[in-house]
């Protein structure tokens, strides 16, 4: 089948991971893969963006399909149940506003810029060479690190389903396609 | 006089687990797979041919390949 201009956008994925190594403040992009996939759902009622748009799950089909790191396995029975999945995403969601607040308390001037990406919530890795000052407020800095620890967690968590089971298992408890099939349902009534 | 039955295979799609991500719809080579509502993935009938592209693609593994009569 013709590849269309849309199954390149793994590299757009990739191009994120990378230049987040470099200026911290390039996280900000990151919100498209949010704010897309909600606008999609909501007005047109379909997971267009899954179906078609998403970067990163290219990215996994192609390390774990083409490039074989994936075993190909079946996922476990719980990690496609429907607690796990929205257990997931309302996890994800509380972890995604703490991040909120931390980056209020840097805006209130309560606390100081942190420049660490902390990963799976816990580990907090040093990144201060990608901050190069920020023209807008410490607070900007502050969300941009919050936000790309998001990213570089899921795609982590991604990664090592990748390989322990089916290259795009990521999309089965991805709390984006969770929150966009469930908007989906609402909005057509179902 | 012996009916005969004639045996076909289909891709199955468990409705209650799929998450609609769209894997199956990308690898079907007859473009049998749509994404109903963004809600789950509906198999044409009528041009599945029960290859079981989709069901090896599945990430959470919730196609079977079925024999049905025609």
């Amino acid at each position: 089948m013709k590849k269309k201009w849309y199954d390149y956008l793994w590299i757009v994925s990739l191009s994120y991971l990378i230049l987040g190594f470099f200026n911290i403040m390039f996280a900000w992009l990151g919100l498209l893969c949010f704010i897309i996939p909600l606008i999609i759902s909501t007005v047109k009622g379909t997971k267009g963006y899954c179906n078609r748009y998403c970067g990163r799950g290219q990215l996994f089909g192609l390390l774990g399909g083409r490039f074989g790191l994936s075993r190909n396995r079946d996922i476990p029975k719980w990690m496609k149940s429907k607690w796990f999945r929205y257990g997931f995403l309302i996890f994800f969601f509380l972890m995604f506003f703490l991040m909120l607040w931390n980056t209020y308390l840097v805006f209130a001037g309560a606390s100081d810029l942190k420049q660490v990406v902390t990963l799976l919530w816990t580990f907090k890795l040093p990144w201060h060479w990608a901050f190069h000052g920020t023209i807008i407020h410490s607070g900007a800095a502050q969300f941009a690190f919050g936000f790309y620890s998001v990213m570089l967690t899921s795609t982590v968590l991604g990664f090592v389903t990748m390989i322990l089971f089916k290259p795009r298992s990521w999309c089965v408890y991805c709390p984006m396609g969770t929150m966009t099939q469930l908007i989906c349902k609402i909005k057509n009534k179902e | 006089m012996n009916e005969v039955k004639r045996m076909s295979r289909k891709a199955q799609v468990d409705e209650n687990l799929c998450v609609a991500c769209g894997c199956c719809l990308k690898i079907c080579p007859l473009g049998a797979i749509t994404i109903f509502n963004g809600i789950r993935a509906i198999i044409d009938e009528t041009r599945c041919v029960g290859c079981g592209k989709c069901a090896k693609e599945c990430p959470a593994s919730v196609i079977d390949i079925i024999e049905v009569n025609v």
